[in-house]
């Protein structure tokens, strides 16, 4: 093979090509103010989200680094070695010391993912002995319930199409927007400050998914799932069901509502001031009326989708 | 025979440790029992194969320079065209429908899947067609 | 073992054959594997096409918000049928039943499977037991609506009341035990009924892959049947096996469904990947790269793949985290010597692309991206986020399309020639291929986006307003392509019977032993055999002056 460098220039060539490479990796870094790229994720409104986020674009990117390399070279080799002749080509069947490589290799990478899984799986799942809220919340078909058992609140509220007014800025500021994100009922949580979820189902298996949180988890019948939630900043959070659960699973909507922890005990005060039990379909307070499908965002099939709110407070048992 | 008797074991083998592995690291009762189970799958044909593989000379097929001659002659049987297998299958698809669609239907079914296992059981010691 | 007899040192006579029943009746009792093989493979396609319209359906529902084409239980009927034809009708028995049983005794020399009649059974119930499913359309309440994984509770009948439910379980009791028989079948055909000096590691990867997809059916498939039963129990026998109320656990409905439904996965991939281990070589003109390598990737994807059920309940909290994630993680480690070994086969080689090699090539960039979206999901944390979400929709798909769709189309035109006796149209099928290749990525990519964003799965409609329409309606339009290149497959299908192009016995200059046999092959296979001294006899036999070198260096051959 003809190498009209002799081979001297080849170091110094492989060495620019690297420092392009790493440059083009490493200037869009630099120059988006050192934030790792979305890859299409959320980084996470959660401690734990972002924690999740961290472990997901590292995935992400090693990802890309592997299908690039194999990718390469499958195109390659099927660019390169199409049939150029009748010449019968060299029938080599092995090479031990590649196959041993490339069974290796890939035994490390996998070690090395996992150990940083299982650290992330530890922060993700950690929960908290002394959280400064506890909210036990009930999935059922088609609904969700938000029980405050310190507070004596409960919130809920099914296959609901209508806005709850309250942001994040809380029960005395402007109502909660983008209307997208706050159909169903809200999940009021503080933030900055740890919020242990109880997680229950009344009937069959639904799932609990906020997903700029980062995180779902099932309910099952018969179980209870614990976890926590640390929002790092006030903030609406549109949510619904993951888990098929029947008829209505695609509308079975609430959002997560996080509020700086003064607004957050006013919210709750607020709430268990309003304790007498509602009429049907009208809430009480700061509910309005319920909202009639035609000036929803949300259009649920054909007339058959369309339940009313149930948007009320609960009298505690 | 060594080579299926390996294999065999080996699915044993890697599914007993794993069993073991999954027991003592989760105490999570219905997996253990499936690998468990799973063990036994190939512990039994696998040690069988293995006793025999000891016991016979190697098949042509176990032998990388055997010839065609050495295979020559009667293989097995293989019965040729049989209606035997159509019928139980329907009987067995009637008996299956009769617990939606009425008991009754297991009259029929299992006419059927009884004259099948007469059928095929004479076809077997008749010979079959070849 | 009265298998194991010395064999007589008689020439082999055929004995004179009478004139069997014909028409309809020779179908109907044909034990015949080639017969029941083409049998296994239309039926297969069939269900493929009815499963395929029920994917139109669902993705035109899906196209807009305020979609009206479904009402919702018409929704969830549809996408569980569709699941469930396609995996329990579709991938799998036109992998086992279908190819493998068509190309198996073919591949080691034998005259046909080791239990024909037990074969044609094998056929009967499987017919039986997808005409009990699509039964469940006409029942009053409907088809299963549940998913094709019918988790309990919501299978139990105080949510899923009627008799569609019933039909579905009923549907893969049949098909279940198809698969048992089937899977026995090829066990004891690979072991006992290969030809002289066909060893273990002289078969051809198909078969190798066989070997083990019918060992993973036998740890699997009675795994179902139990969890079915036990489900059906609860429906009619007042049991309380998967009910909180009478003390049961719903989860383990879920282990048990897993145990099965991961190994499930890979019965349907393992042929696929055999197929592409034998189509690679042939169009690249040279052996496979690594064959050793790929027999023990092979037991460990199957090993592994038993060890993993629970990474599809990493969101149950009640699962061993590490445990599963570790051993989900591994798989990749075979699976990335599998695809390194093809390159190997393909790299210093001189490549056509006829349009298997194609469908091949297809294959290998779909199941490369859909490997590696299966390696993050198997990390408990970022499968918090994307499970049950559109994301995990689009890794699914792309996987078993991959492999079921590109693979198998790929294996079908393959022996396409060998089943016939006559050529497909070359130009038909690359146009097949290109229109499916472009549906598929223009299908499925933005479904990764969707469920990043929190699109979930198994959801009739969506909040309009999220941005997620534009990503829907590309998807649609891509299924739609896809749809197209069926169509182009059915014409090739059409134009190839009506004016049939003759291909003779090896038009590829292929290398496994099928290719010896005549085109179509005679009955019981083979009047002649070559001998067998390596992987490759049939190449050998035509390629003295490059004979592949013998694993047990019996004799020297050139490299």
């Amino acid at each position: 093979m003809n190498d009209p460098t002799n081979g001297t220039v080849a170091p110094v060539r492989l060495q620019r090509r690297l420092l392009t490479v790493v440059a083009a990796i490493a200037l869009p870094v630099v120059l988006g103010g050192c934030q790792v790229p979305r890859f299409y994720g959320y980084r996470g409104a959660t401690r734990q989200g972002h924690d999740e986020f961290m472990l997901y674009a590292g995935t992400f990117i090693a990802a890309i680094a592997v299908g690039a390399f194999t990718g390469l070279l499958i195109l390659w080799a099927v660019v390169r070695y199409r049939r150029r002749s009748d010449e019968m080509p060299r029938q080599f069947q092995y090479h031990i010391p590649l196959e041993i490589t490339y069974t290796i290799v890939p035994i490390l990478m996998v070690l090395v993912l996992f150990g940083f899984t299982v650290i992330d799986e530890n922060k993700v799942d950690a929960v908290v002995n002394h959280p400064d809220v506890t909210v036990n919340v009930y999935a059922f078909q088609w609904g969700w319930e938000f029980d405050y058992p310190g507070a004596q609140v409960t919130i809920q509220g099914e296959t609901s199409t209508d806005p709850d007014p309250v942001g994040p800025a809380g029960p005395s500021g402007p109502p909660c927007a983008p209307a997208i994100d706050c159909l169903g009922p809200g999940l009021v949580l503080p933030a900055g400050e740890t919020a242990q979820i109880n997680l229950r189902s009344r009937d069959v298996i639904h799932g609990f998914y906020v997903p700029e949180f980062n995180f779902s988890r099932y309910a099952q019948p018969g179980v209870l799932n614990q976890f926590d939630f640390t929002p790092t900043n006030a903030g609406v959070y549109r949510a619904q069901c993951t888990q098929f659960c029947g008829l209505y699973h695609s509308i079975m909507l609430f959002h997560v509502v996080a509020m700086a922890p003064a607004q957050f005990q006013a919210w709750l005060s607020a709430e268990r001031s309003k304790n007498q039990p509602s009429p049907a379909n009208t809430g009480g307070g700061n509910y309005p009326n319920v909202a009639t499908t035609q000036n929803s965002p949300y259009t649920p099939v054909g007339g058959a989708l369309s339940r009313r709110s149930t948007n009320r407070t609960k009298a505690p048992v | 025979m060594r080579i299926e008797a390996l294999i065999m074991i080996g699915v044993a083998l890697f599914f007993a440790m794993t069993g073991v592995i999954y027991w003592f690291w989760g105490y999570e009762q219905g997996g253990t029992v499936m690998l468990i189970g799973t063990t036994a799958l190939g512990l039994l044909p696998g040690t069988y194969y293995y006793w025999w593989s000891r016991r016979m000379k190697p098949r042509p097929e176990d032998r990388p320079d055997a010839t065609m001659e050495e295979g020559a002659g009667v293989i097995g049987a293989f019965p040729d065209s049989s209606v035997w297998p159509f019928v139980l299958g329907m009987g067995l698809f009637l008996v299956v429908l009769s617990v939606v669609f009425g008991l009754w239907l297991l009259a029929p079914g299992f006419a059927l899947v009884v004259s099948a296992a007469v059928g095929v059981t004479a076809e077997s010691r008749r010979g079959g067609t070849v | 073992m009265t298998v194991l007899a010395e064999r007589p040192q008689v020439a082999h006579e055929h004995p004179e054959h009478h004139e069997g029943p014909t028409g309809i009746l020779k179908w109907l009792t044909s034990t015949d594997h080639k017969v029941i093989g083409m049998n296994y493979m239309i039926t297969s396609l069939v269900m493929f096409f009815l499963a395929g319209i029920m994917a139109l359906f669902i993705r035109a529902q899906l196209t807009s918000p305020s979609g009206a084409v479904l009402s919702p239980q018409q929704f969830n009927e549809l996408f569980t049928m569709h699941g469930s034809l396609m995996l329990y009708l579709f991938a799998g028995p036109f992998a086992f039943g279908g190819l493998a049983n068509y190309i198996v005794p073919l591949q080691v020399g034998a005259p046909d499977m080791a239990f024909p009649r037990l074969n044609a059974l094998s056929y009967w119930l499987y017919l039986s037991g997808s005409i009990t499913m699509l039964m469940g359309f006409m029942v009053a309440g409907g088809a299963a609506a549940f998913g094709w994984v019918a988790y309990a509770p919501l299978s139990e009948p105080t949510f899923s009341p009627g008799s569609g439910p019933d039909l579905w379980i009923l549907a893969l009791a049949l098909t279940g035990f198809s698969a048992i028989f089937t899977g026995v079948n090829l066990i004891t055909t690979i072991f006992y009924l290969r030809a002289p000096g066909m060893t273990m590691f002289r078969m051809p990867i198909f078969t190798w892959n066989m070997l083990v997809t019918a060992l993973l059916i036998l740890i699997a498939f009675p795994i179902l049947t139990a969890a079915v039963v036990l489900l059906f129990a609860d429906r009619h026998f007042g049991t309380h096996i998967y009910t909180v109320q009478g003390g049961g656990v719903p989860v383990l409905y879920q282990n048990l469904f897993w145990f099965f439904g991961h190994p499930e996965v890979y019965i349907l991939a393992l042929p696929y990947f055999g197929i592409a281990t034998d189509v690679i070589p042939v169009f690249s003109r040279k052996p496979l790269f690594g064959y050793k390598g790929m027999t023990f990737a092979t037991m460990s994807i199957a090993a592994l793949s038993t060890g993993v059920w629970a990474h599809h309940m990493f969101t149950t909290g009640v699962v061993l985290l590490p445990f599963f994630s570790l051993l989900s993680l591994l798989i990749a480690v075979p699976t990335g010597i599998k695809f390194f070994n093809w390159i190997g086969t393909m790299w210093r080689g001189q490549i056509t692309f006829a349009t298997p090699m194609l469908f091949s090539v297809g294959f290998l960039f779909a199941f490369l991206m859909g490997g590696l979206t299966g390696v993050m999901l198997a990390s408990p944390p970022i499968d918090f986020v994307t499970h049950d979400t559109y994301f995990v929709v689009a890794h699914f798909h792309q996987v078993l399309f991959g492999t079921a769709v590109f693979a198998g189309f790929s294996g079908f035109y393959f022996w396409y020639p060998k089943f016939t006796g006559r050529m497909y149209r070359e130009s038909l099928g690359k146009a097949h291929f290109w229109l499916m290749f472009i549906g598929f990525w223009v299908t499925f990519m933005p479904q990764y986006q969707l469920g990043l964003e929190g699109m979930p799965r198994r959801v009739a409609t969506y909040p309009s307003g999220l941005g997620w329409q534009f990503l829907n309606r590309m998807s649609t339009v891509g299924a739609f392509i896809i749809a197209l290149s069926f169509a182009v497959f059915l014409v090739n299908l059409w134009v190839s019977w009506r004016k049939p192009v003759p291909a003779g016995d090896n038009p590829w200059d292929a290398h496994a032993l099928e290719w010896f046999a005549t085109s179509p092959p005679v009955h019981h296979n083979f009047t002649k055999l070559p001998p067998i001294r390596s992987e490759r006899p049939v190449w050998d036999f035509h390629h003295p002056e490059s004979l592949t070198v013998r694993h047990d260096h019996s004799s020297g051959g050139t490299s």
